[in-house]
């Protein structure tokens, strides 16, 4: 064995002892580590109780209500398995709208209603011109239709 | 060893490689600043709008790129650290020295474009999530093996202890990319998977990977330059150094 086969043997195992010390680590935190609980973790109680967390998920479509001159929104949050009610008074941010996701910051209240003191609005990875994204839904509608017209 | 189509260990001596590196600069300056010109206007005029975000997402055409850079310049650093500890060649330390400020410009742009894109799409500037956190961690790493080489006199030593920080920093890189799939994060996933689907416009694509191009170009580029005067400054006191800087005088 020559001395840079060693030295190469050396930085290869040193990587690979630190790849497995790493994923353990990472697997070890794993809970500490997500940025928000879902609706389904919050009904499971997994959530912390009587402490500020974040809640994820997307808002219910018409879900939305709004009180005429003010800035107070009530709105479902859903991850399509359960929901969260929640309600918050502030300036949302330009994406939050109904079948959008939603990252709400806030406590819950004592009847099951999440008391939010910011929300952010969590963007999705698709990028498109809007003339696509019409003819995605016009598509999508007509599908439904189909698939209903044939029940 | 004769017999080789090329003998790359003969670039491995710094005095050889100083005018190879001379002669790809102009070659690799010339590329990126015709792709950065052709992307950036692609960026502007030629992209469509987006559906939901509007004109406010063009920012991903200088954000998606930089960050992918910022990860991909780690990576060849770590993996010239590896050659360097392995076969001995100085060449090698310096080449991982000469990408540094690069890989941390373009950490540092991804971070600040992402925080100007964050404001108005989700609300906020800056949050602790696991994707932003760990690109974070990866600016310090930079800054970090900057100021270790530069804090020790030793050069050798200064080579063997950046080169360990290197390669024990690898290991964020994984953490940054996958980061989006292993934990609930405000960041959204990966718009080009490498699976080959993609949800992404095909002219905002083509329009990214100029971009992505123009910066590799450029990192090579700046890469060169800079290597050329590591080796320089550091070989000053060889005699092929001061035949060069006797011609030029």
């Amino acid at each position: 064995m020559k001395a840079r086969h060693k030295r190469l043997a050396l930085v290869i195992a040193g990587l690979a002892i630190l790849g497995v010390a790493t994923a353990l680590v990472l697997n070890a935190l794993q809970g500490n580590l997500n940025y928000f609980f879902s609706p389904t973790e919050v009904a499971e109680k997994k959530a912390p109780k009587e402490h500020v967390f974040r809640l994820g998920g997307m808002v219910e479509k018409g879900s939305i209500q709004r009180k005429e001159g003010q800035l107070a929104v009530r709105f479902v949050v859903t991850d399509f398995h359960k929901e969260v009610p929640v309600v918050y008074e502030g300036i949302l941010p330009d994406l939050f709208a109904e079948g959008q996701g939603v990252i709400a910051q806030g406590k819950l209240g004592s009847d099951g209603t999440f008391v939010a003191d910011e929300v952010l609005a969590k963007h999705d990875e698709n990028y498109m011109p809007p003339e696509v994204a019409e003819a995605m839904s016009a598509g999508e509608k007509a599908r439904l239709q189909a698939t209903t017209a044939g029940n | 060893m004769q017999n080789r189509l090329i003998n790359w260990f003969k670039f491995s001596s710094p005095a050889t490689f100083y005018p190879l590196a001379g002669r790809l600069a102009p070659i690799f300056w010339v590329v990126a600043v015709t792709l950065i010109a052709i992307g950036l206007y692609m960026s502007f005029f030629v992209a469509p709008v987006d559906y939901k975000q509007g004109d406010g997402y063009r920012i991903i055409f200088v954000h998606v790129p930089a960050s992918w850079m910022s990860m991909f310049i780690y990576l060849i650093m770590a993996g010239w650290s590896a050659i360097g500890l392995t076969f001995n060649t100085r060449l090698s330390f310096m080449m991982a020295q000469a990408l540094a400020p690069t890989g941390a410009l373009f950490a540092f742009i991804s971070l600040w474009t992402g925080s100007f894109w964050g404001k108005p799409m989700w609300g906020t500037w800056w949050v602790w999530d696991a994707r932003i956190t760990s690109e974070l961690i990866l600016l310090f790493l930079y800054l970090g093996y900057m100021a270790l080489v530069a804090a020790i006199d030793d050069r050798r030593r200064a080579d063997r202890a950046g080169a360990i920080l290197l390669l024990v920093g690898v290991v964020n890189i994984p953490i940054i990319y996958f980061s989006v799939k292993w934990w609930n994060t405000l960041h959204q996933g990966a718009t080009i998977r490498m699976n080959g689907q993609t949800s992404m416009d095909e002219t905002m694509l083509l329009t990214m990977l100029i971009m992505a191009l123009g910066f590799w170009a450029y990192s090579i580029a700046a890469a060169m330059v800079r290597v050329q005067s590591i080796i320089l400054e550091r070989e000053a006191g060889s005699t092929w150094a001061q035949d060069l800087i006797g011609e030029r005088a």
